[in-house]
């Protein structure tokens, strides 16, 4: 194979990888613009809805769908109690002090999900067919292939709800303009909640995708900092952009993989997220905030 | 008339409060060097342990607590520093007097090396820049073979002072304490200081600070590379304490431990910084007895328990810390005091 | 080309050959700033001298710039053209920090205290300038940095504490005062550097009217004791022609007259301006 053909073929497979990347970064921004809060526990969260897959699938034997059901069910429990806990008597704190608790919960859920299940890789039932597809001459992973699919549909479907359903105007109206969007009847709390729902299904859909392509162990969700690691570096403003950090780093993460160790492959989110902050230390972020004097 | 009397005798009274103060340290002094002769070893060893995680947690309190710069990488700069003297003394043979502060220079240096981008700017640059440090620095300690012997990690020869090996628990205790002491009167004292008044001035509102002439970048930089010096020192003492360094030990788990030791303690205070050190370093212990004693009940598997065990109870330390008291012990200790002084 | 002769340079050679008595007797020259945000003008051609030991006062209505005018002197906007001269010298281009080693301070019209520090750390923080301990030197707990903070803590209560009778809550945290012992604080940070130009954004903001004649009496107790030049923003007007020795007037970004308060007060343009109608007297507006 041509070096060229290789280097498509790994930007097809890596792009096809970061599908499942965009969803969870699309469940990093829904917070972040009601909120502003920066979700430290996003990978969390997806690796807890896969244990709970786990559990209902497997050790209770309810098999994949209804497994699934059972699985974002328990996901929005845990973001509601975790929204409702932790997050919101931090409203109006310093959002330092708020990533601070995000992290905080991110760790309690990796030791609980530890303890619980233990450090080992688990085996979920196969929900994606291993078959290859062919895109032309360049050979997919089946898991892949399917998981990159229902990740963009999930996107779509998400997306056209936002833009289209009440609870999505809500939403854009608190992002705007959270006091305003307050004085014209719309409850900004529960808005805040509504987007924890959303990242539980994104991260929900996520974390099983992930745990079928690769395996289930309760690092399954460290990958999710460094979606929110490129997110926050490609800026925060348009749902758009964010998505596109997503396919980033699965390409980025393919094509280490093709012309360096492994082991690189860890890193390299974040060998970007600094060259980042070199080349163009200012602006990325969108608008710069002001503080009021 | 009034304003003056209150002042006077506000004075008279600093100054007997001043010698009774000076009596205190004198006496914890004492107690710290005689606690070798009457104390277990076992505890000698948890002391030690203690002496170097309050010098890190100083490092870390000086960045977040008192300059509102959080990193989430201080582990990765401890273990800087602990390879720094691993290195310099496997390959070019220096004593510790030597490695000791060469290894708090090379954690500031890197520290400011990762810091600097993203000091320049607001925001959350810095998180994900120390972020970008626990997981890079800690793959090049793994794939750096040649130099770090990767997950095997390398021996560290014992200290020596004139000619005496500190090489057992007690005999490296005293200089734990030493370092301990002059450390935490250094961070006291730059806190106290024009610089220190600087840091908080910056966490609290920068615009602000650069009306009053301080310039906020170098502030910042001398704060970040002031930590990560701590934790250079802290690294330092490690290594020597456990005689080796391997990369495990420096994980994001220990970046957590410190930031656990911060808030817990209470962000911006020097005694807030020793009490949620000793606070932490105690508490793996408790959970160790503790899940010993329920581990024998449940037969759990201890190894594998132990570690998320800790995570769920750091986790849950952060949280309701900042939830319910975000001044830390250090306001509790502070309560408690008044209450009983009244 | 005679491209040397630019008219910007033109210009500025002008303003330097002031007559000399003028920049004697000028401590802040602020001429003629354009300040824009994307097409919104701010300020046109904005001009306001401060005179040495007197009490200056730039007052208008809401939105006439006058904040913008402040920051544009504290160096944190950048005007599209215009010059600030501090004492004979052109800071127009200098970083406010570096305003503040040349003796400019200023308050701020949302009281801007440092949270979690005591009244004295804050009006420490005030001399910044004026101190010189690094890190090693304050760490090690040197002799210069000993002097320096006995030196400073001297000089506050001799001279700040006192005047500014804050004496019985220094020790306080600052966010446990009530909100004109705030606003004295504040006073006191700004004053502790001894500046050559003191900037106050609106002083009694919020205030009673027993806190007003508290603060008035204040500013210019400090100008008596310390011959402090003083340039205020203020919406109060019984303040401002109580204890101004020259007022300038703006109106949506632009001056529309200066002079004491007596030829202010008597402007009709001001008068129209400041109550859209020409009836009351100004004296009242506030």
């Amino acid at each position: 194979m041509s070096p060229l053909q290789q280097f498509i073929e790994y930007s097809i497979v890596g792009i096809a990888a970061g599908g499942i990347y965009a969803l969870i970064a699309l469940g990093i921004i829904v917070i972040f613009k009601s909120s502003r809060t920066f979700n430290f526990a996003m990978g969390e969260m997806m690796m807890l809805s896969a244990y709970f897959f786990y559990a209902a699938a497997v050790t209770l034997a309810l098999g994949p769908v209804l497994g699934m059901v059972v699985a974002l069910i328990g996901s929005i429990a845990v973001a509601l109690l975790i929204e409702r806990v932790a997050i919101r008597p931090m409203l109006g704190r310093p959002f330092i002090a708020v990533v601070m608790v995000t992290f905080g919960i991110g760790s309690i859920i990796r030791g609980i999900v530890g303890m619980v299940w233990g450090p080992n890789d688990l085996q979920i039932p196969a929900i994606l067919s291993r078959s290859p597809i062919m895109l032309g001459h360049v050979f997919v992973p089946g898991k892949t292939a399917r998981a990159f699919a229902i990740a963009v549909v999930i996107v779509v479907a998400l997306i056209a709800y936002l833009r289209y359903s009440r609870a999505g105007v809500a939403l854009r109206a608190a992002a705007a303009d959270a006091v305003t969007a307050y004085s014209m009847g719309i409850d900004v709390r529960r808005v805040i909640a509504f987007t924890w729902v959303i990242a539980a299904v994104t991260g929900c859909i996520s974390g099983v995708l992930m745990a079928n392509v690769n395996t289930l162990t309760p690092h399954l969700g460290m990958v999710a900092l460094n979606v929110l690691a490129v997110v926050i570096l490609g800026g925060m403003a348009s749902i758009g952009g964010v998505l596109v950090s997503g396919f980033v780093i699965g390409w980025l993460e393919a094509i280490t993989g093709l012309y360096l160790p492994t082991e690189f492959r860890e890193i390299t989110p974040y060998v970007l997220a600094l060259i980042v902050l070199l080349v163009r230390p200012n602006g990325l972020f969108g608008s710069k905030e002001v503080e009021r004097i | 008339m009034m304003a003056v009397t209150a002042e006077a005798s506000h004075a008279r009274t600093g100054a007997r409060v001043d010698a009774g103060r000076w009596i205190r340290i004198g006496l914890l002094i004492a107690a710290l060097l005689a606690l070798p002769l009457v104390a277990p070893r076992y505890w000698i060893y948890f002391a030690g342990l203690l002496g170097i995680n309050i010098i890190a947690t100083h490092g870390l309190n000086i960045m977040m607590g008192y300059t509102g710069l959080l990193s989430l990488g201080h582990a990765a700069f401890v273990g800087v520093g602990a390879y720094t003297v691993a290195i310099l003394q496997t390959y070019f043979g220096m004593p510790f007097w030597i490695t000791v502060p060469l290894a708090g220079v090379s954690a500031a240096v890197i520290g400011v090396a990762f810091g600097l981008p993203s000091l320049r700017i607001r925001g959350l640059y810095l998180v994900i820049a120390t972020l970008a440090a626990q997981f890079i620095l800690q793959f090049v300690f793994v794939q750096w073979q040649s130099v770090t012997n990767g997950d095997v990690g390398l021996p560290v020869r014992p200290a020596t002072v004139f000619g005496y090996a500190l090489n057992n628990e007690t005999r490296i205790y005293y200089l734990i304490v030493a370092a301990v002491i002059v450390m935490t009167v250094f961070a006291r004292n730059v806190i106290r200081s024009r610089v220190g008044r600087a840091f908080m001035a910056i966490r609290e509102r920068d615009l602000t600070a650069q009306v009053l002439g301080v310039e906020i970048v170098s502030y910042k930089l001398m704060a970040f590379a002031l930590g990560s010096f701590y934790a250079g020192i802290a690294g330092a003492l490690l290594a020597y304490f456990n005689q080796f360094v391997n990369p495990e030990q420096f994980g994001l788990l220990l970046s957590v431990f410190f930031l656990s030791a911060v808030i817990v303690g209470g962000m911006g205070s020097i005694l807030g910084a020793i009490l949620g050190a000793a606070f932490m370093t105690l508490l793996p212990e408790l959970l160790r007895e503790g899940s010993l004693l329920f581990g024998s009940v449940f037969s759990l598997d201890l190894g594998t328990v132990l570690t998320p065990l800790r995570e769920t109870i750091f986790g849950l330390l952060i949280v309701s810390f900042l939830l319910l008291e975000p001044r830390g012990l250090a306001q509790l200790w502070k309560r408690a005091r008044q209450k009983f002084s009244r | 080309m005679t491209g040397t002769d630019s008219p910007d340079k033109g210009g500025r050679h002008d303003i330097r050959r002031l007559p000399a008595s003028a920049a004697r007797i000028l401590m802040l020259q602020v001429d003629d700033i354009q300040l824009a945000f994307g097409g919104v003008k701010a300020l046109s051609g904005v001009s306001v001298h401060a005179e040495k030991g007197k009490i200056t006062s730039v007052i208008g209505p809401n939105g006439a710039g006058k904040t913008s005018l402040f920051n544009v002197i504290s160096g944190f906007y950048t005007p599209q053209a215009g010059r600030v001269t501090l004492d004979g010298e052109d800071i127009s281009v200098m970083k406010p920090h570096a305003r503040a080693y040349r003796g400019m301070s200023r308050t701020f019209q949302n009281i801007a205290l440092f949270h979690g520090m005591s009244v004295l750390d804050n009006i420490k923080l005030g001399a910044h300038t004026n101190l010189k301990s690094g890190i090693l030197s304050a760490g090690f707990g040197l002799p210069l940095t000993r002097r320096e903070e006995r030196e400073l803590d001297r000089d506050i209560q001799r001279d700040i504490v006192g005047l500014l009778e804050l004496d019985h809550v220094q020790h306080h945290y600052v966010e446990d005062l009530a909100y004109g012992l705030q606003k004295r604080v504040e006073l006191a940070r700004a004053l502790v550097m001894k500046p050559k130009i003191l900037l106050l954004d609106e002083p009694v903001a919020g205030m009673n009217s027993e806190e007003k004649r508290e603060m008035s009496r204040f500013v210019l107790g400090v100008r008596k004791d310390w011959n402090t030049t003083v340039l205020l923003i203020e919406h109060d007007m019984s303040m401002v022609m109580s204890i101004s020795d020259h007022v300038v007037v703006l109106s949506f970004g632009k001056p529309i007259a200066s002079g004491n308060p007596d030829q202010v007060r008597a402007n009709p343009d001001v008068i129209k301006a400041y109550l859209g109608t020409a009836d009351e007297p100004v004296q009242n507006a506030a």
